[in-house]
């Protein structure tokens, strides 16, 4: 069995290698895709959408069905980690409270929550290390600066290489830091459970509800020169700001669900300490 | 593009494909999987297609190490075959 995936292996990459060796040369001015497609939107992108980034108007505005559906199967696969890790219900049977100023670790047995101070006492569970000061502080000043840019990568997409899907895992990165350095209740309470959930279905919303409002407005789904009425702007403009709508949308969907990958996996669907 | 440069990412991405699925321990193949993203990503910035680059650097070589890394803190460190 070991020999004959290796055989196939082989068989397959040759093949692979062999139909590489007839594709036309990087950069081939003749090549077909450089022929039809491209030459339309390095001439007419600009002028049809004020968006000095092609990518990012070919990507939300041209081929915009795309680029939602590509959204739909990051919410999707958030969706699944959850269905399958997330345990609901009872918590562990057995409760370990450290006091703070002591380090003295309570153990309390069967599911009840025992009456203490919450100022004084925090949850930990088995695995618990103490915290490295270097590590919280450092990511502490680091995550602002994360976040900061991650917006500028959302907001920038049109002039510069980024966009909503970048932005948005930067977004999700500063989170699953927080999580790391600290861990996921620490996380737990500047972004809930809940606004997770909310935020992971928000962002394919505002994708689809943007396409809806051209819809409504008499166009085709996602033909964001209708909204030019609604905004104020000329056809040209209307078309860019559709395309920074959508953006945030797919920031908002991409940075909850990888934050809610994160927690599933690393806390094996407990939610409750992390890494 | 130097050609010279080019080779070394591209013999280094081929180390680190081979080396992420050859490695017995799970949390290396993971760090090598990392590499290659990162490898791949200057890649695709010499092609000029810095949008990819910028994609690949965040969610290849970003997160999915970090999801690989917790991944394996979850199950067993060393793989079976």
């Amino acid at each position: 069995m070991r020999w004959f995936g290796i055989v196939c292996v082989a068989c397959l990459g040759l093949v692979l290698a062999v139909a590489s060796s007839h594709f036309p040369p990087w950069g081939d001015p003749h090549s077909p895709a450089s022929t039809h497609v491209s030459p339309r939107y390095i001439e007419k992108s600009v002028e049809e959408t004020a968006v000095p980034n092609i990518v990012t108007a070919v990507l939300a505005d041209y081929r915009g069905y795309d680029t939602m559906f590509e959204t739909t199967v990051i919410f999707a696969a958030g969706l699944a980690c959850f269905m399958l890790l997330r345990r609901l219900g009872t918590g562990p049977q057995e409760q370990l409270w450290r006091h703070i100023p002591t380090g003295v670790v309570v153990h309390v047995k069967g599911g009840v929550r025992p009456w203490i101070d919450p100022r004084h006492f925090e949850p930990i569970d088995r695995h618990w290390t103490p915290h490295d000061l270097v590590t919280l502080t450092s990511c502490r000043i680091m995550i602002p600066f994360l976040q900061l840019f991650a917006l500028y990568v959302v907001a920038h997409g049109h002039h510069s290489p980024g966009g909503g899907f970048q932005g948005g895992v930067i977004l999700g990165a500063a989170l699953i830091l927080l999580a790391i350095s600290h861990n996921l209740r620490t996380a737990a309470e500047r972004f809930s459970e809940t606004t997770n959930g909310v935020l992971s279905g928000l962002g394919v919303s505002i994708y689809a509800g943007v396409g809806m409002a051209c819809l409504v407005l008499g166009g085709a789904f996602l033909d964001y020169k209708e909204l030019a009425g609604l905004l104020g702007v000329d056809k040209v403009h209307a078309r860019s700001l559709g395309i920074f709508f959508v953006e945030v949308g797919v920031a908002i969907t991409v940075m909850a669900v990888m934050y809610l990958i994160y927690r599933n996996v690393s806390s094996a669907g407990e939610c409750d300490e992390g890494l | 593009m130097i050609w010279q440069l080019d080779l070394i990412i591209l013999a280094i991405v081929v180390v680190c494909g081979v080396g992420s699925i050859m490695v017995k321990d799970l949390m290396g193949a993971a760090i090598l999987f990392g590499a290659y993203s990162f490898m791949m990503c200057l890649l695709w910035a010499v092609m000029g297609a810095v949008d990819v680059a910028f994609t690949e650097a965040a969610v290849g070589a970003g997160v999915s190490t970090v999801f690989f890394t917790a991944a394996v803190f979850r199950t067993t460190r060393r793989t079976k075959d």
